[in-house]
């Protein structure tokens, strides 16, 4: 079964200005049907304007083995985040 | 021409009805859970269409009948849905060539329906006609997947084609109803419509290696209430619970 339908990974729009967000994944035979398919599981409640999907085994995970070692050494460097500026009036929301 | 107009949406409301009954037969039983979501869904498109055309049609009847009561509560005879949205969905191919034959259908008459001479009907259309394209969208791509598949599923297809295509003539025919309501502007005229579905047909037929037969005995009869046998079982299960818990809602 998985052989004749692999497994795809579904990302919508919510709106314009919005970038796709991962929702859920699927079984479908090819694209064209995984696109439907997204569209029939994922969209029914007006969740989106716009679809990707991405055959799972296209996507590479870091590995939670290393999750430490990849994301531990970010933490103590606080000079990364823009917030030692005063955003002058003029400029308005950022 | 209030009574040709009524009589005309019956047809439509019917035909709605009737697929999008037979459709949700599928619930729960699809072969995949994305398509056991996809078929409500498609089922649904029809029946919210019907439940518009039934709720017009009892306001140009004038004798105070609501959508329930003109679907639910009328006897198989008062039925006028063509006969191929009655047939049982047998297999998948037979399902879904059953949808892509009625939505090929339906589309081009919503588009022509969207210039309708009635402010309600080119309401209803306009929903309406989007819904067919996806239908057709997702019952072509399994048609050219079934018939251009495996040695089994082309061999399911073709029988489909061969047993639901003298059924297709139905669409095109013209009541006396159907007549005076297109000779208003009201509906379109159903017979203009063949050369438009010939083409979505074709042009998903030659992707899915499907022959379309010559039809020389087309089966006709639902909109005069002349139904299959299948039609009462179908009834019986559609009316169920309107006959049993009269003027029930929730």
């Amino acid at each position: 079964m998985s052989k004749e339908t692999p497994l795809w990974e579904v990302f919508v729009r919510p709106r314009n200005g919005l970038s796709h967000k991962h929702c859920g994944s699927l079984h479908a035979a090819d694209e064209v049907m995984a696109l439907q398919a997204a569209r029939d599981t994922y969209t029914r409640r007006g969740e989106g304007l716009s679809i990707w999907v991405v055959p799972s085994k296209s996507i590479f995970a870091s590995d939670p083995d290393q999750t430490a070692e990849n994301f531990d050494p970010s933490v103590d460097k606080v000079y990364r985040h823009p917030t030692f500026y005063d955003i002058p009036d003029e400029v308005g929301h950022m | 021409m209030s009574q040709a107009l009524f009589n005309a949406l019956l047809e439509l409301g019917d035909d709605h009805l009737i697929l999008g009954h037979r459709v949700s037969e599928w619930c729960g039983h699809a072969p995949l859970l994305e398509e056991d979501l996809a078929m409500p869904n498609m089922a649904l498109d029809n029946i919210g269409a019907s439940r518009n055309i039934y709720t017009y049609a009892g306001e140009v009847e004038g004798k105070g009948r609501d959508e329930d009561q003109l679907a639910y509560l009328r006897l198989d005879r008062e039925y006028k849905n063509c006969l191929l949205v009655e047939r049982p969905n047998e297999d998948f191919a037979h399902t879904m060539l059953k949808q892509l034959y009625f939505a090929a259908f339906m589309e081009p008459y919503w588009q022509a329906a969207l210039s309708s001479t009635d402010e309600t009907i080119r309401g209803i259309a306009g929903k309406a006609v989007k819904e067919m394209a996806y239908h057709i969208r997702h019952a072509g791509e399994w048609v050219i997947r079934l018939g251009d598949g495996t040695d089994e599923s082309a061999k399911r297809m073709q029988a489909a084609v061969e047993e639901m295509t003298p059924y297709v003539e139905e669409l095109f025919t013209m009541s006396a109803d159907a007549k005076a309501c297109a000779e208003k502007g009201i509906l379109p005229d159903r017979e203009a419509l063949r050369a438009q579905w010939s083409q979505t047909i074709s042009n998903i037929f030659d992707q899915a290696l499907l022959d379309l037969p010559e039809v020389k005995f087309p089966q006709l009869g639902g909109r005069t209430g002349h139904h299959g046998e299948e039609m009462g079982f179908l009834l019986a299960q559609l009316q169920y619970v309107q006959r049993a818990y009269p003027g029930m809602s929730w």
